[in-house]
């Protein structure tokens, strides 16, 4: 997109929206609840589905309001619909040992933002955007990387992992979306349905692990070593 | 027949079989048109290969595309499910599961159907998700058995394996970006596209998009550090499934680093990158020498083979040039059709002693005498002793780096850690045929094996020992034909 034509008021809305997204990110890593979870990624996936039709009102990518549609419903809609529904049967309420307290990961997330900071700095100036939203996008699309797996990394809970998986997914949509709009439709849209077979896939493996293994816990899957 | 028609049946062929092994219900009938399928696709993929030419052809509005080196990775792909397929009708009986056997059969068609979609996408955005689908689809043939141990190692592979390529995923439309300065906006993306445009592209963005890439797929290769859940699944799974894993699906990921190793050729800074792979490649090649030497279970022994054999394709393939192109494509089909023996050797002696443990298989020689003597040539090729084709294709690898100025060091790693291997991998073999039995030699249920899960430990072994032998001048120039047209991309 022409980020130096871009009008100041298109700017700002995509910078808030980006960095709302990378809070609840935080609000996700934040605390021990699955509930609150799930409850953080259904709004960030708004924020997604809102910052997609920004991006095709004001850069004139009217597919995209296509794809904000299908991301409120997908994403905002019937995901958190699977996952609450996987929650429920499993009666697990939260994280019980997870490997580090949620302030020293928000410390760490905190770290993960600045370096992905100085990264997308560097190649903002190398493509003449610094100091444009494009290098808040990069930054935001890296920091949420970072931020998903160091949530799959002190997460034991299957559900964790999950979502862990999912946030790994908004932030490249959250990023493609600013940096590349107009992308072909057609892989955002097979990615979209991607992801609805993924989290299916994983509904039915936490069934079997939860009969065959009788533990939805990382913790407890040690078997196989060496 | 045009070769747009031999596309589609290649597609059709596992179709078939999946369609026919959820609708007949019957495990016999499953079988049967599994292997059915599976001579299709080899027959279709050998004419592909035949067919195919170094400069890709479009087909079906620009998203498939037919190379030849997307037909060399189909090629060996279907090796392996031909093999596969005649050895799962003798071992998957032997597991007692008829009733769930039409429903594994449908798995394992479609399993080779994502595999062989791959390497025919003309768009990065789509070869991504094939490979997405693959692990989907093989996730449950791990899970398959049901035991906790196999089902531990499926969710350890479905979540490594999709955080991993979700970070091809996130160098992909960086690639896309980086070309969108260029380009404007919206511009097609296809490998070409993406290659056309490097060349002008920003250097610091393409080096990031091709780290993320590396990886990304490198995980799906079972590259070391990203390898943890190759042992796993290959060992959990039943045998036709980790052949399939091991010889067909790495390759296929392979493919993805091969080619973005060719826009980063284009965009002037192959050089750096090169590095990094051949780095990984050798880090591999160490991990694999490190757990061979102590291992205790037989397919986690086959596993971590892989994962060194992975290493020394990464080595081939960041050496580059002619001689190392080509030995890394000829180490693709030799490691396909060995691994595919290990696999069903493994398979067979798992049966037949009742356990994975290495200390819990003794005396093969005298119980097998037959099968044990396949099983050890196969040892030995795997090793890259001669005269078997994995020491041809390794010769090569080693002859195309001695002599490249800032990656001849790989070259002595290489060739040291090749040693430790066939080593470590020989005295594992010799424990099993010839250490004296840990327990008192009590009266095991003997289970004699069907030609079926012999056969294809055959039809492994003697291409392989005739492509040590002589290798041959057609698959030569074919190998010649891709290194240029990939180096061709860089100029």
């Amino acid at each position: 997109m022409p980020v130096e034509h871009l009008d100041p008021l298109a700017a700002s809305l995509f910078s808030l929206m980006a960095i709302l997204s990378l809070l609840l990110a935080f609000v996700m890593l934040g605390s021990r609840w699955l509930n609150n979870y799930l409850y953080a990624f259904a709004a960030e996936s708004w924020v997604i589905a809102g910052l997609s039709a920004a991006v095709g009102f004001y850069g004139g990518f009217p597919e995209l309001y296509a794809i904000a549609a299908l991301t409120a419903l997908f994403r905002g809609l019937i995901l958190p619909w699977l996952l609450a529904r996987i929650i429920r049967r499993l009666d697990i309420k939260r994280e019980i040992h997870e490997a580090l307290r949620p302030s020293s990961c928000m410390v760490l997330g905190a770290a993960a933002i600045v370096f992905a900071l100085v990264v997308s700095e560097h190649i903002g100036v190398r493509v003449g955007a610094a100091g444009t939203v494009v290098v808040l996008a990069l930054t935001v699309m890296l920091s949420m990387k970072m931020i998903g797996f160091l949530m799959l990394v002190v997460r034991h809970e299957a559900i964790s992992q999950i979502l862990g998986l999912l946030v790994l997914e908004n932030g490249i949509f959250l990023g493609a979306q600013i940096l590349v709009p107009g992308m072909p439709i057609l892989i955002e849209l097979v990615i979209l349905f991607d992801l609805l077979v993924v989290v299916a896939c994983f509904g039915v493996l936490v069934r079997y692990l939860t009969v065959h293994v009788g533990s939805t816990s990382s913790l407890d899957l040690k078997r196989l070593v060496g | 027949m045009t070769t747009g028609t031999l596309i589609v049946l290649l597609l059709l062929c596992p179709a078939i079989a999946v369609a026919g092994s959820l609708a007949g219900r019957s495990p016999r009938l499953a079988e049967a048109i599994n292997l059915l399928a599976s001579i299709g696709s080899f027959a279709v993929a050998v004419a592909l290969v035949w067919r195919a030419t170094p400069e890709p052809v479009i087909y079906g509005r620009s998203y498939i595309a037919l190379d030849a080196l997307g037909a060399w990775v189909i090629l060996c792909a279907a090796i392996v499910y031909l093999l596969s397929s005649i050895y799962a009708i003798g071992y998957m009986r032997m597991l007692d599961e008829d009733e769930r056997l039409p429903g594994f059969y449908a798995l394992f068609a479609g399993f080779a159907l994502t595999i062989f979609v791959g390497p025919l996408m003309n768009n990065p955005g789509l070869y991504w998700i094939a490979i997405e689908l693959t692990t989907l689809v093989s996730t449950f043939l791990v899970a398959f058995e049901h035991e906790a141990s196999s089902i531990e190692a499926a969710w350890k592979y479905i979540v490594i394996v999709s955080a991993g390529i979700s970070l091809a995923l996130l160098g992909t439309v960086l690639f896309y970006w980086s070309g969108t300065f260029v380009n404007g906006p919206t511009y097609e993306l296809t490998w070409a596209s993406l290659t056309a445009v490097a060349p002008h592209a920003s250097q610091s963005i393409i080096l990031l998009s091709f780290l993320l890439v590396l990886v990304g797929y490198g995980t799906k290769v079972g590259l070391a550090p990203m390898h943890s859940w190759l042992p796993d699944a290959h060992s959990e799974s039943p045998a036709p499934v980790s052949a399939l894993l091991s010889g067909a699906l790495l390759n296929t990921a392979m493919l993805g680093v091969v080619r973005f190793l060719g826009v980063a050729d284009a965009a002037g800074i192959g050089g750096t990158c090169r590095v990094v792979t051949v780095a990984l490649g050798l880090l591999s090649i160490l991990v694999g020498a490190l757990f061979i030497v102590r291992q205790r279970g037989i397919k986690r022994l086959m596993a971590y083979s892989s994962v060194e054999h992975m290493g020394v394709m990464a080595l081939g393939f960041g050496f580059g040039g002619i001689l190392g192109t080509a030995g890394a494509l000829y180490h693709m089909l030799n490691h396909s059709l060995n691994k595919s023996l290990m696999f069903f050797g493994a398979g067979n002696a798992m049966r037949a002693y009742q356990t994975k443990d290495i200390r819990g298989i003794r005396d093969v020689w005298i119980r097998f005498p037959a099968q044990a003597a396949l099983w050890l040539a196969g040892a030995a090729a795997i090793t890259g002793a001669p005269p078997f084709g994995l020491f041809q294709s390794e010769l090569a690898i080693l002859r195309a780096g001695i002599g490249l100025p800032h990656l001849s060091w790989a070259v002595y790693g290489m060739a040291l850690l090749l040693i430790v291997i066939f080593i470590a991998f020989m005295n594992q073999f010799r424990l099993m045929y010839l250490a004296p039995p840990t327990s008192a030699p009590e009266e095991r249920p003997d289970r004699t094996l069907s030609a079926w899960c012999v056969a294809p430990m055959w039809l492994a072994l003697l291409p392989l020992l005739l492509f040590g032998l002589w290798w041959p001048d057609a698959m030569w120039r074919y190998f010649h034909g891709i290194a240029i047209a990939l180096s061709g991309a860089a100029s």
